[in-house]
């Protein structure tokens, strides 16, 4: 894994102007990897996006953790039935 | 431009107070808010509705507006180019602007028409832009190499890498690239959406190719060869003796490319569809009827 694929914790916090505690609890819900490094903790650049959103959750709609890990679920869910359905759609135009 | 009834719209009485607004916002925003609604536009579209009503009535000073000319908009305006009149005296009396600057807004007319571009009692919240959304329609044949494009958003040129390999309806994200934030907030990002059109005689299921092939008749039942378009150019192949009608073959990585996997490719599966002769000269009829004989 090279330097620019993670970026550390404290980055992301003071960049994003968000409590590096939000993403220890993430961590603890284990709704986010964090890889530690030499005495530093860091999360995947890959996974921005997917923190991005679980702040936008958090703060906007005012959704606490419970909530996030059943959202969390559930999103995984649709996203899964929204590909087969794709998926079966396009198996569908073979025989069309 | 209609009317709109934001109290409706957040299921709440004209006397509600600011607690019960903002209840029932948040109850509604987390009931729309596209993140817990992916790829549903019709959310979307309520999610918006409820944040202008909730940009409304959250505000004293627009609910209060609201509430008196609401209905008559057209005397709202009025009252705004009235009010807007005096502003500039004002203005012009102690060389001092204290308008606020109002950012890319995804309001409706009415709303706008009503509150113009001046959001009263608005606190300077750093506000993240909006993310824009687009579609690039590609052909089949467009998508089977990586290349560059170059797109036009808002009146500026992005030039992007559309990877082999992508399939319809996938969408990718350009950071940076959406509406400008508002109070400083970063920009919004840019989500492109691939529309692909199929034009070709091939028929796409994930990564492998699906044609049917003529096939003369002889060919089928000697054996031989025949010359196919794959998407790559033309393969010279073998058709083994005694061919069925609708046998099915496989080309191994003469499909489609896998999407960021450079070098791999799914398969190609062609159908046999065999033409028997037609316009038979005496000739063929007479060996033809020599033939059945022998079975």
């Amino acid at each position: 894994m090279t330097e620019q694929n993670i970026i550390s914790i404290s980055t992301f916090c003071s960049k994003y102007e968000v409590p590096e505690s939000f993403i220890h609890s993430l961590r603890k819900y284990q709704l986010l990897e964090v890889i530690e490094r030499e005495g530093e903790a860091f999360i995947r650049v890959s996974h921005l996006q997917w923190v991005e959103k679980m702040m936008r959750l958090h703060y906007e709609l005012d959704i606490n953790m419970e909530g996030l890990d059943a959202i969390s679920n559930l999103l995984q869910q649709i996203w899964k039935l929204q590909q087969e359905n794709q998926d079966l759609k396009e198996k569908l135009t073979l025989y069309e | 431009m209609d009317y709109i009834d934001y109290y409706k719209i957040l299921g709440i009485n004209k006397d509600a107070s600011q607690k019960e607004i903002r209840i029932a916002y948040r109850k509604l925003a987390r009931k729309y808010h596209p993140d817990l609604n992916p790829n549903d536009k019709e959310a979307e579209r309520k999610f918006k509705e409820v944040n202008e009503a909730n940009e409304v009535l959250s505000h004293p000073e627009n609910k209060k507006k609201y509430d008196q000319y609401g209905k008559d908009w057209k005397h709202a305006e009025h009252f705004e180019k009235t009010r807007q009149q005096q502003r500039q005296q004002r203005q012009r009396q102690s060389f001092h602007d204290t308008g606020e600057p109002f950012g890319e807004s995804d309001f409706s007319d009415f709303f706008e028409s009503m509150f113009g571009g001046a959001r009263q009692g608005r606190q300077q919240v750093r506000f993240r832009g909006q993310d824009l959304r687009a579609e690039l329609h590609l052909n089949l044949q467009d998508v089977y190499t990586t290349h560059k494009r170059t797109l036009t958003v808002n009146n500026k040129n992005i030039r992007i890498t559309i990877q082999a390999g992508v399939v319809h309806g996938q969408e990718i994200k350009i950071k940076g690239h959406g509406g400008s934030g508002i109070n400083g907030g970063p920009h919004g990002d840019l989500y492109i959406k691939f529309i692909i059109e199929n034009h070709t005689s091939f028929k796409r299921h994930n990564n492998d190719l699906h044609t049917t092939v003529n096939l003369d008749l002889y060919i089928a039942v000697l054996g031989g060869e025949t010359t196919i378009d794959t998407l790559d150019g033309k393969v010279k192949i073998k058709v083994k003796p005694e061919t069925q009608n609708n046998t099915k073959v496989k080309l191994k990585g003469k499909g489609f490319p896998v999407y960021k996997k450079e070098g791999e490719f799914g398969d190609l599966y062609i159908t046999y569809l065999i033409k028997l002769p037609t316009n038979l000269s005496n000739k063929e009829k007479e060996l033809f009827l020599e033939l059945s004989k022998l079975r």
